[in-house]
């Protein structure tokens, strides 16, 4: 449905020469929900204007549909937009009008009547669960209801594909989460085309069927969400979905660090489970087997796609040659171990 | 003052009244007139400056700077001069140079530079997200000026309306340099030139009301209409 080939953005400060977007090549798949997934900067907001060529990439092909978009005229490009909805991080409403007339824009535009419009959008406020409120300004709304008549409004034309870009980034997690519901919901009864891009890691895993991480301009990796998080295969990868998961050893316990193992402490280890490790009760395994007692001081374990995955911050309690059996133990259960020093 | 008082010198001043009457007339016309076809020319001009901007709409810089350079000069020159300087044009508009209509000319041209000016500051106000949105649902240029650029930026045109009006009450006072009349110039020659206190006071307070009711009426407005 989207073909983004070999796609280049360049931008121009001054002297300086910035590319904000290189050799980028994803396609996907009528129907699907793509979710492309990147740290602030790396460029892919970019990446997401290019596909309705709000960015002009500076070479490469945008096919939508079967259409090359960087080849039509301006007034074929405005027509084949009609075809490619797309809703924003602040939803860039229409504060002079209503409700009603928010979501009857993209028709107005097309010139279709005012029956049929009261029509269509009376459906589609429907969909989004916002029959109630056809008559309020957009101030009077909560984020989550923004968000809705922006979706209904990008709806309104009747789009092949949507774009959101960062569509949830400004809203809470509950209701984030009822926004994510709401496009799966269009996806499956519209078979409409989804391309989102996020910085959080809880949207690509709440509804994207596939992945793409974005890293400096350039597409680290692409794959099914759950691969993706259980086997990364590049380190900038790794390293995302680590941050994401991201473990920082509190404070008060990193003033008791210690560099090398002294009298009356214990190590404190991070373990890393990946799609790789084995998928068996190991934790207290290693207690009952080596006898030392493990005090989780914080864990994050997720389970995606079939594979538990995750990072946990533990104290090994016991003599130090059980700790180093029971960490060399885990190393063959293909659990990731760092050593982060010996709490006293 | 007694309301005696107020009936005698009313009685014995009805002439004056007249004139006070004919004037206020003729300012409300020179006010109106010329902030009716100042923004009709006006509001194109900073919708155009607006567009024609770097990263605008219709981006066209050459267009942007000679229009800024015409509008600055416009603004820059003092509104007593423009109005002496502008006789031969405006005897060519509306046949003569003298009279309320031959002032109509020199405030109009006066508003438009100041009005775009406003506009264009107006539109600068809306954030240009509502840009990209229309861009993206597939909107004309022109659809996005009159569905999503004009609208959102309402409340500030209206207000701009308000300011322009406003400053024009105080330019007509300069009217009576080429006879177009109005208040201010019946305040200037017998107010002024013959030292009668009175007429000055009248004409004052007339101005005052009209400039509160003109900021009311806008702010009023303003606020119907914003719903931000």
């Amino acid at each position: 449905m989207i073909e983004i080939k070999n796609v280049n953005k360049v931008f121009y400060q001054g002297d300086k020469v910035i590319n904000a977007l290189s050799d980028i090549n994803l396609t996907i798949k009528q129907g699907s929900i793509f979710g492309v997934i990147g740290s602030s900067g790396a460029g892919k907001s970019t990446l997401i204007r290019c596909v309705n060529l709000l960015e002009r990439p500076t070479s490469g092909q945008i096919i939508v549909d079967g259409i090359d978009l960087t080849e039509l005229s301006k007034q074929e490009l405005t027509l084949t937009r009609r075809k490619i909805g797309m809703i924003f991080q602040h939803f860039n409403l229409l504060s002079s009008r209503t409700v009603f007339n928010n979501v009857a824009l993209p028709l107005e535009l097309a010139g279709i009547t005012k029956k049929q419009i009261k029509n269509k959008v009376e459906g589609l406020l429907a969909l989004v669960g916002l029959e109630d409120k056809r008559d309020v300004y957009p101030a009077n709304l909560s984020g989550g209801q923004k968000q809705r008549v922006a979706i209904a409004r990008a709806l309104a034309s009747e789009p092949k594909v949507l774009l959101c870009d960062e569509a949830t980034s400004a809203l809470d997690p509950a209701t984030t989460q009822s926004i994510l519901e709401l496009l799966r919901k269009i996806n499956k009864t519209l078979n409409l085309t989804i391309l989102l891009i996020t910085h959080e890691m809880a949207v690509v895993k709440g509804i994207c069927q596939e992945v793409a991480i974005i890293g400096d301009g350039k597409l680290v990796e692409k794959g099914k969400v759950g691969d993706m998080f259980a086997h990364p295969k590049t380190a900038l990868a790794r390293e995302f979905i680590r941050s994401t998961l991201d473990l920082s050893i509190p404070e008060d316990y990193q003033a008791r660090l210690q560099p090398t193992r002294i009298e009356n402490s214990y190590p404190l280890i991070r373990l890393e489970f990946t799609g790789a490790s084995v998928d068996a009760p190991v934790i207290s395994h290693v207690a009952r087997e080596f006898d030392i007692d493990i005090s989780i001081l914080s864990s994050n374990m997720d389970y995606v796609g079939g594979v538990k995955f995750g990072l946990m911050l533990a104290e090994f309690l016991g003599s130090e040659a059980s700790a180093e059996q029971a960490i060399q133990y885990l190393k063959d259960q293909k659990v990731e171990v760092e050593v982060l020093g010996y709490v006293v | 003052m007694s309301f005696n008082a107020v009936v005698t010198w009313w009685t014995e001043n009805t002439r004056l009244i007249e004139l006070l009457v004919d004037s206020l007339g003729q300012t409300l016309v020179m006010v109106f007139t010329s902030g009716f076809i100042g923004f009709a020319l006006g509001i194109p001009l900073g919708v155009l400056l607006h567009l024609s901007k770097k990263n605008g709409l219709l981006e066209n810089s050459a267009l942007n700077k000679s229009l800024g350079i015409v509008v600055n000069i416009g603004r820059s020159i003092p509104f007593i001069i423009l109005l002496v300087a502008l006789i031969p044009v405006t005897r060519f508009i509306v046949g003569t140079s003298i009279g309320t209509a031959a002032a109509i000319v020199p405030l109009t041209i006066g508003a438009i530079p100041f009005i775009a000016r406003l506009v264009e500051g107006a539109l600068l106000e809306v954030p240009s997200g509502l840009v990209e949105a229309a861009q993206a649902m597939g909107a004309k240029p022109i659809q996005i000026i009159n569905k999503v650029l004009l609208p959102e930026a309402l409340p500030g045109i209206i207000n701009a309306v308000t300011i322009t009006l406003v400053t024009l009450v105080g330019y007509s006072a300069m009217a009576g340099t080429v006879g177009g009349g109005g208040l201010g110039d019946v305040g200037i020659r017998y107010g002024y030139q013959r030292f009668d206190g009175t007429v000055m006071m009248i004409t004052v307070v007339i101005l005052v009301i009209m400039v509160q009711i003109i900021q009311s009426v806008g702010d009023h407005l303003v606020k119907r209409v914003d719903h931000r």
